[in-house]
């Protein structure tokens, strides 16, 4: 994308180019890798195709197919590449047969396009990328870099910005990562059998954790970190179109397109957190919100409804379902948790289960979840625990008990919107007895 | 940002007939394979001819309604394809791509705009009375 910045054309070739390029880039990228087995260096030959296209496109005009003239020419430079290798090693025979068979792939005519076989071969390609950007030989930081830079196109400091880290963090983060896959001699495929339930439980996390990055921003913040939002459930919903017979990238897609669907209520006038069941529901996303239930029907048709994110979007549809805050159907929630807590136990999910639990059942039940969470090590630092159990004992009319939790919750909490909340409860608390 | 490409009715959409070109379907079924791959699809249909609606016009305090068909086919809009994109310009090059809505062959028209955003409306004194409603609603009902 440097190259963009640099080229003295007009703005609006300019940006054309640059959506064609946004389009069109990740298919590039990931056929090229099929020819070179390297993603960095298929990234290098098609920002060279780009920089073709800056120079030839402003003067011959954009043209009719933009997507397979970068490819064809992409394509031209890799083989070259691979010619030049080929003469350097002097391995003419294996490798020019090789080569051979590869060129008969090349499309002759750019106009020509792409026919339906090539299509699919494309669609493997890009899922090949996914998984490679995706792979647990890189951090968890660099597989989200190297997701947004390859698959989403963003350039280096787009992803900077959303990320609130200086570009030069994020570049460095982004060739080491493709060093460390060329080091690691990372194969470029699709995992098979055993190993790819848990490879595509890495591409989900890091699709997910750009979704709450973008989730995450505040008012004021760059444009950038709410556009993560987007581009997670745009990376998802190619995923879909990918891997079709995945329950859970249905299940995923629908929990975020539900959660984006309440975007607009989450923050009040003066950009403060507006809580679920406070929200105004007029604001909520309708389209969002059917798009998401259309996903999670796909991924119980798949026999997928015990997914974990599965079943974090029946939750989220259990609220988007309801008119009103008061209309929610509570039983339904507890039996999801009940179900989550199973699938993937752990002291959060008791703890939500157990909110739950109070608006179903009455708070003398959740109390009894509750308490037996107190002594939970990794909920030590969690102001969300006495802040539960200072509500539910309020409720019970506990007040004295209420207060003390109210207050151990706001010396906990960072957030000082939060703690105002929880001293004005903890006040209160104090008056009543 | 979303952007809706809007189909300009002809005779044969008004007409509730299917384009002689039966090559359109297929057109319009790749194009639209290609926005789901590409994750910016959101919504598309098509509509039936304008004889099967009506319309209520508003004047001097009263409405009145009007039943279909209505005359000025080229203003009707015969289906939509509702899209989310990045920029003005990747709308600009997906809807490039929109296949000739009756046939190559056939006149037709698109016309691409862009929705607004929840953001595009400033807070207002109206929509703020409504919220406290809704909170007093809130704190009213029985826990």
């Amino acid at each position: 994308m440097r190259a963009l910045k640099s080229a003295a054309i007009p703005g609006e070739t300019h940006r054309a180019i640059e959506a064609v390029w946004r389009i069109e880039s990740a298919k590039v990228i990931a056929h090229v890798a099929r020819i070179v087995r390297d993603v960095g260096l298929a990234e290098e030959l098609a920002q060279d195709a780009l920089v073709a296209a800056l120079e030839h496109w402003p003067k011959a005009g954009v043209p009719d197919n933009p997507g397979a003239w970068l490819m064809a020419t992409a394509k031209n430079r890799a083989l070259d590449r691979l010619r030049q290798e080929a003469l350097h090693a002097r391995k003419h025979e294996e490798l020019g047969r090789e080569l051979d068979a590869l060129e008969s792939h090349v499309v002759p005519d750019f106009v020509d396009g792409l026919d339906a076989a090539r299509a699919d071969d494309i669609g493997d390609d890009l899922l090949r990328l996914v998984f490679t950007a995706c792979h647990p030989v890189l951090s968890t930081e660099a597989r989200v870099a190297l997701t947004l830079r390859l698959i989403g196109g963003l350039a280096t400091d787009e992803i900077a910005r959303a990320f609130l880290v200086p570009e030069a963090t994020i570049a460095q983060r982004i060739v080491r990562a493709k060093r460390t896959l060329r080091q690691a001699h990372v194969p470029f495929e699709v995992p098979q059998a055993d190993a790819r339930a848990e490879r595509l439980a890495s591409v989900l996390e890091v699709i997910y954790l750009i979704f709450n990055e973008g989730y995450s921003a505040t008012a004021g913040d760059d444009w950038m970190r709410p556009a993560l939002c987007d581009e997670a459930l745009r990376l998802g919903r190619v995923l879909e179109g990918l891997m079709p017979n995945e329950s859970e990238v249905h299940g995923l897609v629908a929990l975020m397109e539900i959660q984006a669907s309440r975007t607009h209520a989450r923050i009040d006038g003066a950009g403060r957190p507006v809580l679920l069941l406070e929200q105004d529901r007029s604001r909520w996303d309708p389209l969002l919100i059917r798009r998401g239930l259309a996903a999670l029907a796909r991924s119980a048709a798949l026999g997928g409804a015990r997914g974990r994110y599965a079943l974090q979007a029946a939750l989220a549809a259990c609220h988007a379902r309801a008119r009103s805050a008061e209309d929610t159907d509570w039983a339904q929630i507890v039996a999801l948790y009940d179900v989550l807590a199973q699938v993937s136990p752990s002291p959060v999910v008791e703890l939500n289960r157990a909110v739950a639990v109070g608006m179903a059942f009455g708070p003398a039940a959740a109390l009894e979840i509750v308490d037996a969470l107190c002594a939970e090590p990794s909920l030590a630092n969690y102001h969300w625990l006495p802040s539960v159990r200072g509500d539910l004992l309020a409720k019970l009319g506990r007040t004295d008990e209420a207060r003390v939790e109210f207050e151990r919750a706001a010396a906990m909490t960072r957030n000082t919107r939060e703690r105002e909340l929880l001293l004005a409860r903890a006040a209160e608390m104090g008056q009543r007895a | 940002m979303r952007f809706m490409i809007m189909v300009r009715a002809n005779a044969t959409s008004e007409a509730g007939e299917m384009p002689e070109d039966d090559t359109v379907f297929a057109a319009m079924a790749t194009y639209h394979e290609e926005l789901a791959k590409a994750g910016v699809l959101l919504d598309a249909t098509g509509l039936q001819p304008s004889s099967k609606g009506w319309r209520i016009r508003y004047s001097g305090g009263k409405s009145t309604v009007i039943d279909g068909p209505f005359a000025e086919t080229k203003e009707l809009i015969a289906g939509y394809t509702l899209i989310q994109v990045r920029s003005r310009e990747e709308a600009m090059e997906w809807a490039r791509r929109f296949p000739a809505p009756f046939g190559a062959s056939a006149d037709g028209e698109i016309e691409v705009r862009q929705l607004y955003e929840m953001d595009d409306f400033p807070p207002s004194e109206s929509i703020e009375r409504f919220r406290e409603l809704e909170v007093e609603k809130q704190r009213g009902a029985p826990r």
